[in-house]
């Protein structure tokens, strides 16, 4: 039984300038436990598809369940099992590290006493012990994505999403949040969908590819199956391998750019 | 759990407030220079209602404090869509209506605080009103706040940037103020402005409070007031949470 199953997900957007079908079909399966990288060029509909999966975004057509709640019917209930971290994350600037913890419990209906108990304990499993006091706004790139992913598990949800987590980290914050989330997964069993433009993150994170294109699903299988059946060899790389699925290809040589 | 849900954010926006202090004192002083240097001048012109000239003007300042301010409530939240704040809030099971609710409670509050604070103004300055028809003018204020805060705050929702959001509330703002008599009353005027202010609902809580402030508790106005008031926050309250219900932001 997976813990995200989705049949023809998909979200037109009404623009003045007529329907823009951001997300044609979607159709995929999440096991339990598993690190999911979703993947795909800029526009392929991630985040909508992430969105609609958080029930941020209603779905136009099609259907999902996430760890056995219908994302049509119960809302609430994915609500309750599932955790996001919206690219640009979400804490005010201006509150300090531990009321914002605090308050996210009590959003997550805590008593005063249980949300002050979650916020210590977050905040020590995820390093953020000392800055407790700290303004948001004055935390570093990687303190920050720590604190966002504290505030997502604050519920000890079964899935977590993350929207391309490590963008803007540095080489050293990439590789604890790469520990971060595998500590997660073999400590709690926590199922976890990242989107990522970094191959070689998906390379070493995840432990299946779905990769997206203008919407729909082009593409899944391990790294290394994909990099076999699209790449031409088990040693090809995942940009290469990627490139070919989505079938942007390197310009040629002489190529001039558009606008100089 | 809608009661729980509202007290929770009520107080998160709530401490904002407290926390930027000046921004709370700095509310008040647009209204205060009208008192300060408008009020003098209306002393001695027969104004044509009841009372002295400071219960005719002050009822207005406090309605103008709070469309100016409530109106633009909106700006906050479009900060916040760009952290992230709604959508990571709207992730959690918090009720919809409670994140507008607690919103909007906090501008009541904050635009009371700063009425209190006029009012105190005003009497050091001249004015002399029963205390039962000064409180009715607040909780006029707050109604008034709780509506426009609603409305300001779904438009918010709506838009994408404040430089949309700025000119839309301005052009509603200031022919709201101008038709609405909160300097002046209308009936001073030739009757077809009379006649349009009436299409304009602040026009009745502007009437009704300068009735309360001469200690006119049954009159017709008072119930045209109440009647507008209560109808403008329930209109705007539905239609506040059924953008915070549907809006992806």
């Amino acid at each position: 039984m997976p813990i995200i199953s989705t049949a023809s997900l998909a979200r037109t957007f009404q623009t003045r300038r007529g329907p823009v079908e951001a997300v044609r079909g979607i159709d995929l399966t999440v096991r339990e436990g598993e690190i999911l990288g979703f993947l795909g060029p800029n526009g392929a509909g991630k985040t909508t598809t992430l969105r609609m999966l958080t029930t941020l975004l209603e779905p136009t057509g099609g259907a999902a369940t996430v760890a056995g709640h219908d994302l049509a019917t119960d809302a609430a209930g994915v609500r309750r099992v599932c955790g996001y971290v919206a690219q640009s994350g979400g804490v005010d600037p201006q509150i300090s590290v531990r009321e914002e913890l605090v308050t996210q419990g009590r959003l997550y209906r805590l008593t005063k006493a249980q949300a002050v108990a979650r916020a210590a304990e977050l905040a020590r499993d995820l390093d953020l012990t000392d800055l407790l006091d700290r303004r948001c706004g004055t935390l570093s790139g990687g303190q920050r994505r720590r604190l966002d992913i504290a505030m997502a598990l604050t519920h000890r949800p079964k899935v977590l999403f993350l929207d391309e987590p490590t963008t803007g980290l540095d080489p050293a914050s990439r590789a604890d949040l790469w520990d971060l989330v595998r500590g997660l997964r073999d400590a709690h069993g926590t199922t976890v969908f990242l989107t990522t433009h970094y191959l070689d993150e998906a390379d070493a994170l995840a432990d299946r590819l779905v990769i997206v294109d203008q919407g729909v699903v082009v593409a899944e299988g391990t790294p290394s199956a994909l990099k076999l059946e699209y790449g031409g060899s088990i040693d090809a790389s995942l940009q290469d391998t990627f490139l070919a699925i989505t079938g942007r290809g390197p310009l040629p040589a002489d190529a001039a750019p558009v606008a100089v | 759990m809608l009661l729980h849900d509202t007290s929770i954010i009520y107080g998160r926006y709530l401490r904002q407030s407290l926390r930027s202090r000046f921004a709370l004192l700095f509310g008040v002083l647009m209204p205060l220079l009208y008192l300060v240097f408008f009020g003098p001048l209306l002393t001695g012109l027969p104004l044509g209602g009841r009372g002295s000239s400071w219960q005719v003007l002050v009822p207005g300042l406090l309605l103008q404090l709070g469309l100016f301010g409530a109106l633009f409530a909106g700006f906050m939240i479009i900060l916040e869509k760009g952290q992230g704040v709604t959508e990571r809030m709207r992730v959690t099971p918090v009720s919809r209506l409670a994140l507008l609710l607690g919103r909007v409670l906090r501008e009541a509050t904050v635009f009371v605080f700063q009425a209190v604070l006029l009012v105190l103004a005003a009497v050091a300055m001249g004015l002399r009103a029963p205390l039962a028809g000064v409180l009715i003018g607040f909780a006029f204020v707050a109604l008034l706040t709780v509506s426009l805060a609603s409305l300001s705050y779904a438009l918010a929702m709506k838009v994408r940037t404040p430089q949309e959001f700025g000119p839309l509330v301005n052009a509603v703002s200031m022919p709201s103020m101008l038709l609405s008599g909160l300097m002046l009353p209308m009936t001073l005027g030739p009757a077809w402005l009379d006649v349009l202010s009436h299409l304009m609902p602040f026009r009745y809580l502007v009437d009704a409070m300068r009735d309360a402030y001469v200690g006119s508790y049954t009159t017709d106005h008072m119930l045209y007031g109440v009647l507008v008031a209560v109808a403008l926050t329930v209109v705007a309250v539905t239609v506040g949470t059924r953008v915070f219900r549907t809006s992806g932001a």
